[in-house]
C-alpha cells in the first residue's frame, strides 16, 4: 500500500454506506399506484363510452363504479400509508405545484369525489328515474373525474421519478408515459374481466400492451448504472416479469387470438397482473438504488454488485 | 435578520461527538439504539430521524502528518455531519402540507405539529438526511436550532464544538473564512485540504460548508447534488404527452368501433357477466 491511497479501497465512499436514505413507503404506496391508475383510467373510459348514447351503458356504469371504488381505495389506501393518518387533511392545507405530492392529493380528492358523485348520479337515476339535474350532476362528475383521472394515471411517474433515487430520476420522462400505459391496461383488463367484450376495449388493450413493449425496450436498452436494480436481483426479475405480462404477452395473445374471446380474458388477467407486478418492481427498485452509494458520489457502479442482467456500458 | 451557517472544519475535529451529545440534549433526540457498527469508532453510521449531527470517522492509510503523525499509522480523520440547509431544498420543495419552511435565518425547519409523515421529503433529500421516524410516523431532521437562534444564542453542537471545529455564523463571513482557512492549510503544507461548498449545483449552496482532506466522496459527500426538482418539468411533459395520447386513445377506440357495433362479433358473453 502507497502512502496517501485509500485503505477503504479504490472507490472513495464512506464504507459503503447509503448516500441517500431509503424510501419509507410501505407496500401500500405501490398497491396505490395501481389502483389509482386503473380508477383514473376507467373514468376516462366511462366518460367517453358514456357519451356515445345507449349502446355502451353498461360498459360506462361498470367503468363508472370501478372508478368510484378505486378512487375510494387509494384514498385508504395514502392515508394508511401516513406515519400520522389522523393528519390526512393536512394535505389539503396548502397546494403547492412545485410538490407533486401535493398536485397528487389535490388530485386524488377531486377525483374520488367526482368518481363517487357520478356513480351515485347513476344510482339515483335507477332509483328515481331522476330528472335533469341528476343527469346534468352525472354528466358534470363524470367529466371531471374524466380530467381528473388523466392526471391520476400520469402523476405517479412525476411523483417517482423528481425525486433523489437514481433509478427512479434516470427514468422520469419515461415513468409518467409507462404508468399511463399501465393503468390503462388495468383499467381495460378489469372491464373485460367484468364480461365486456368490446371492440373498443380490445383496441385500447393492444395500444396499452404495445407501449409497455416500448417501456420495457427503453429500460432493457439503457445500459447506466442506474438502471441495474430494474435488470438484477429480486427487484429486476419483478420489473422484468411485470413487463413481459404487461407488454409482449398480451400484445402476441390478442393478435394471434384475436378472434377467441378466451385469449382476450386470458390477456386480460395476465395484463392485470403486469401492471401490479411492474408498481411492486419499480418500488423495490427504489429502495434498491438508495441503498447504494455510488451513483450519488459519481462513481462506476460496484464490480462486485450482484448482476443478471447484461454488463453496464463501459 | 441574519443569513446563517455552519463552517465544519474536519482539521480541527477530535472526534468526541461532544456536538452529538448536545443536540440530543438540547433537542431531546430519542437514542439510535445501542448497536455496534464494526466501523471505527462510529456506531451511528449516518444522519436520520434520531441523528442530527453525526460524526464521521474516515480511516486511510499511513501518511506522514495525517491523524497519528507517524508514518506506519493508519491516518485517522473526523467530521461532523449536518443537514445541509439548501438553497433550493428537496424537502422543502417536496412537502404537500407546508410542514417544511424556510426561517428567517435561512435554515430548513419541519414544523413538527404540521408533518403528517407522508415521506416524500424522504426521497426528495439530496443527501440522505431526512427521514420518517417508524415510531413516532414523522419526518424529522436538524433545526438548525431555531430556537436558540430565535433567542439569539447559537446552536447547540457549535457551542459545545471544544475545537471550534463547528463555527456558526454569518454565511457569507464563514465562506470568506473558509477560503482563508483553505488556503492557510495549503500553505501550511496540508495541500489535499478542500472546501466542500455546491454553489454550483442546482441545490443553488447550502447553509452548511465542509472543510475535509482529500475527496470529499471519502465523507459521502456528493460532489454534484441535485435538487429533484430539476426532474420535474421533463416528467410533467411526459406526464401531459401521455394524458393526451390516452384520451386520444380511448376516444378513438370508442369512435372507430361505432361501425362494427361494438362487441366483438365472435364473443358470445353477455355484458355484467362475471367469469
Amino acid at each position: 500500500m502507497t502512502p496517501g491511497s485509500d485503505r477503504i479501497g479504490e472507490t472513495p465512499s464512506y464504507y459503503d454506506l447509503p448516500v441517500l436514505k431509503r424510501p419509507t413507503w410501505t407496500w401500500e404506496v405501490p398497491a396505490y399506484f395501481f389502483v389509482g391508475g386503473a380508477a383514473g383510467a376507467a373514468a376516462v373510459i366511462a366518460c367517453v363510452s358514456g357519451t356515445r348514447g345507449t349502446s355502451n351503458d353498461s360498459l360506462a356504469r361498470d367503468a363508472r363504479w370501478l372508478a368510484a371504488g378505486g378512487g375510494a381505495l387509494s384514498a385508504g389506501l395514502l392515508v394508511m400509508d401516513l406515519g400520522r393518518p389522523d393528519r390526512f387533511l393536512n394535505m389539503l392545507r396548502v397546494f403547492k405545484p412545485q410538490s407533486p405530492m401535493s398536485v397528487g392529493a389535490w388530485t386524488l380528492a377531486a377525483f374520488s369525489s367526482a368518481a363517487g358523485a357520478a356513480a351515485f348520479a347513476d344510482l339515483v337515476r335507477d332509483r328515481t328515474r331522476g330528472g335533469l339535474p341528476v343527469v346534468v350532476i352525472g354528466n358534470a362528475a363524470g367529466a371531471l373525474s374524466a380530467a381528473t383521472g388523466l392526471v391520476m394515471t400520469t402523476y405517479t411517474g412525476v411523483l417517482i421519478g423528481a425525486t433523489a433515487i437514481p433509478v427512479w430520476n434516470r427514468h422520469s420522462r419515461l415513468l409518467p408515459m409507462h404508468f399511463a400505459a399501465s393503468g390503462l391496461a388495468s383499467a381495460v383488463s378489469l372491464l373485460e374481466l367484468l364480461g365486456h367484450d368490446h371492440r373498443a376495449l380490445n383496441s385500447l388493450a393492444l395500444v396499452a400492451a404495445a407501449a409497455e413493449t416500448a417501456a420495457g425496450a427503453v429500460i432493457e436498452r439503457d445500459g447506466g448504472d442506474a438502471s441495474r436494480p430494474l435488470k438484477s436481483a429480486g427487484s429486476g426479475w419483478i420489473t422484468r416479469a411485470g413487463g413481459v405480462l404487461s407488454g409482449p404477452v398480451p400484445l402476441v395473445l390478442r393478435l394471434a387470438g384475436a378472434s377467441s374471446p378466451r385469449a382476450r380474458r386470458a390477456a386480460a388477467a395476465l395484463a392485470l397482473a403486469g401492471a401490479m407486478l411492474t408498481r411492486v418492481g419499480w418500488w423495490a427498485a427504489g429502495r434498491r438504488s438508495a441503498d447504494d452509494p455510488r451513483l450519488p458520489l459519481g462513481l462506476p457502479a460496484a464490480a462486485h454488485a450482484p448482476s443478471l442482467g447484461p454488463p453496464a456500458a463501459a | 435578520m441574519a443569513i446563517t451557517a455552519f463552517l465544519t472544519d474536519s482539521t480541527l475535529c477530535i472526534g468526541c461527538k461532544a456536538c452529538e451529545v448536545a443536540c440530543k440534549e438540547w433537542n431531546q433526540v430519542p437514542d439510535d439504539g445501542y448497536a455496534w457498527s464494526g466501523l471505527s469508532y462510529d456506531n451511528t453510521k449516518a444522519l436520520g430521524h434520531s441523528t442530527w449531527r453525526h460524526v464521521k470517522f474516515v480511516e486511510s492509510a499511513p501518511r506522514w502528518g495525517v491523524g497519528g503523525n507517524a508514518g506506519d499509522r493508519l491516518t485517522w480523520e473526523f467530521s461532523s455531519d449536518v443537514c445541509k440547509h439548501c438553497e433550493h431544498a428537496g424537502c422543502l420543495e417536496a412537502c404537500p402540507t407546508g410542514s417544511i419552511v424556510r426561517t428567517e435565518f435561512g435554515g430548513v425547519y419541519v414544523q413538527p405539529d404540521v408533518c403528517n409523515g407522508c415521506g416524500y421529503c424522504v426521497v426528495g433529500c439530496p443527501f440522505g438526511v431526512i427521514d420518517k421516524s417508524p415510531t413516532d410516523g414523522r419526518a424529522f431532521k436538524c433545526t438548525f436550532c431555531y430556537d436558540r437562534q430565535k433567542a439569539g444564542s447559537i446552536p447547540a453542537c457549535a457551542k459545545a464544538c471544544p475545537t471550534e471545529s463547528i463555527l456558526f455564523g454569518d454565511l457569507d463571513e464563514l465562506r470568506q473564512r473558509a477560503t482563508e482557512r483553505v488556503d492557510a492549510l495549503h500553505d501550511r503544507g496540508m495541500s489535499d485540504a478542500v472546501l466542500w461548498d455546491a454553489q454550483g449545483t442546482s441545490v443553488g449552496g447550502t447553509h452548511a460548508l465542509f472543510i475535509v482532506r482529500g475527496d470529499p466522496r471519502r465523507y459521502n459527500l456528493p460532489p454534484a447534488p441535485e435538487v429533484p426538482t430539476v426532474y420535474q418539468r421533463g416528467a410533467w411533459q411526459s406526464a401531459a404527452f401521455a394524458a393526451c395520447a390516452m384520451l386520444a386513445s380511448v376516444v378513438a377506440a370508442f369512435a372507430l368501433s361505432r361501425d362494427g357495433g361494438g362487441t366483438l362479433e365472435r364473443a358470445h358473453t353477455q355484458p355484467g357477466t362475471a367469469i
